[in-house]
């Protein structure tokens, strides 16, 4: 008993150190995380914020229609109403932030028509291909066709 | 005034129900100022995507937008196309080629006699994700309403969940540093546009759905139609979809 109390002075210091390693590892630890990791699972629930604030590009095809109206009449009854504006216009949210100050390219024909309707023999048989040399012999798909609505004549 | 029990639990049973009803009241109304966008609930959502691959033109809209809308850096994909080859009965050997992803279309290659179709890939939103199991710090997530992403803040760029998808989805981000996939445009479908790709896909091939929407038409599109997710025996729980899935695809 008199070797314990004579020794226990080691004890008590190990035991010091422990509790101040302890807190500053709790102190540390609830500083580095942050208050919302863990409340969906184990991850940062403020990482959705920081996704879900990142700008769009594509504004949507009900952005264009609010002012387009013409275009949408066009396209209607063709073979190109259910494809969207974007599709062959190219991303114009900026464009539908600010009509009047960014102006959308006008699409090019010679390489646009061609990326969906050049006959290739992975395309499914139901899709209206052709072999674009054949067919127009270098004339511009728009000489006889418009875009918005492809139908000669229609 | 004197109570007896009876009347006393009436009388509280009916403030109970009054202040309930007032504060539903308030709740609709305040709802009813408030934009949409603040307004998303990810309890309502489980997104998925359906794609139709007798749909599929390898135009290559879907590689395009989603590079711009999501600043891919060049020679890196968060979705491509593929192009199927398949001789004859082989269908364990395709011959399987994706030109930049398919960005820009495919070259007509062969004209030879067998069974050739395009395979728009990306990630398939696994409901129990190897790449999620694998991130030693809970930078890959799966978010409750069905969106595997990535947060770039904790991503220390190890490469497990590289190594751990099956389907090849992710990439180092050369610039960052960290890993980078398809977010499902989580940025968009949050405030009620659909993905980037789904946008621009021309012939409607790529859908997006919402599993937890009874109105969405990918239910009548799931209960019409023969569908099967890539590597099923992987067991991954993918929620990307596929019409028309050929036994060949890896």
């Amino acid at each position: 008993m008199r070797n314990f109390l004579k020794n226990a002075r080691h004890l008590s210091s190990l035991v010091i150190l422990l509790g101040v390693g302890a807190v500053a590892f709790i102190a540390l630890r609830s500083l580095v995380i942050p208050a919302d990791f863990g409340k969906y699972g184990h991850y940062r629930a403020g990482a959705l914020d920081d996704i879900r604030a990142r700008p769009i590009s594509f504004a949507g095809r009900s952005a264009c229609e609010v002012c387009h109206s013409d275009v949408v009449e066009t396209k209607t009854a063709g073979k190109h109403a259910a494809v969207s504006c974007e599709a062959c216009h190219g991303p114009q949210a900026r464009h539908a932030e600010d009509p009047g100050e960014v102006k959308p390219p006008r699409p090019d024909a010679a390489v646009l028509c061609v990326r969906c309707h050049e006959a290739n023999s992975a395309k499914p048989k139901w899709f209206p291909q052709v072999v674009s040399r054949e067919h127009s012999g270098g004339e511009s798909c728009k000489t006889c066709h418009e875009p918005h609505r492809p139908k000669v004549g229609g | 005034m004197s109570m007896n029990r009876r009347e006393m639990l009436i009388e509280s049973g009916k403030l109970i129900v009054l202040t309930g009803a007032a504060a539903a009241a308030l709740d609709k109304l305040s709802g009813a100022t408030t934009e949409m966008p603040e307004k998303y609930r990810m309890a309502e959502h489980w997104w998925a995507m359906t794609i139709d691959i007798e749909k599929c033109i390898g135009c290559g809209n879907c590689v395009q937008a989603c590079a711009k809308e999501n600043g891919v850096p060049e020679g890196f994909f968060r979705t491509w196309v593929e192009r199927y080859y398949v001789k004859d009965w082989e269908a364990e050997h395709p011959e399987v080629d994706s030109p930049s992803g398919g960005a820009s279309g495919f070259p007509e290659s062969r004209r030879a006699p067998g069974k050739s179709f395009f395979v728009p890939k990306m990630c398939n939103h696994c409901a129990n994700s190897p790449c999620v199991q694998v991130c030693p710090v809970g930078a890959t997530f799966e978010t409750p309403d069905g969106v595997v992403l990535v947060d770039e803040k904790y991503c220390l760029g190890c490469r497990y969940c590289v190594q751990a998808c099956p389907y090849g989805c992710r990439y180092i981000h050369p610039v960052k540093g960290t890993v980078d996939k398809c977010s499902l445009c989580y940025h968009r479908i949050t405030q009620g546009l659909t993905t980037a790709c789904c946008e621009v896909c021309p012939t409607g091939a790529r859908k997006l759905a919402d599993l937890k929407n009874p109105k969405d038409p990918v239910h009548e599109f799931l209960r019409q139609n023969s569908v099967q997710v890539l590597k099923p025996q992987m067991a991954t729980g993918s929620k990307v979809y596929y019409k028309g899935l050929d036994g060949s695809v890896r």
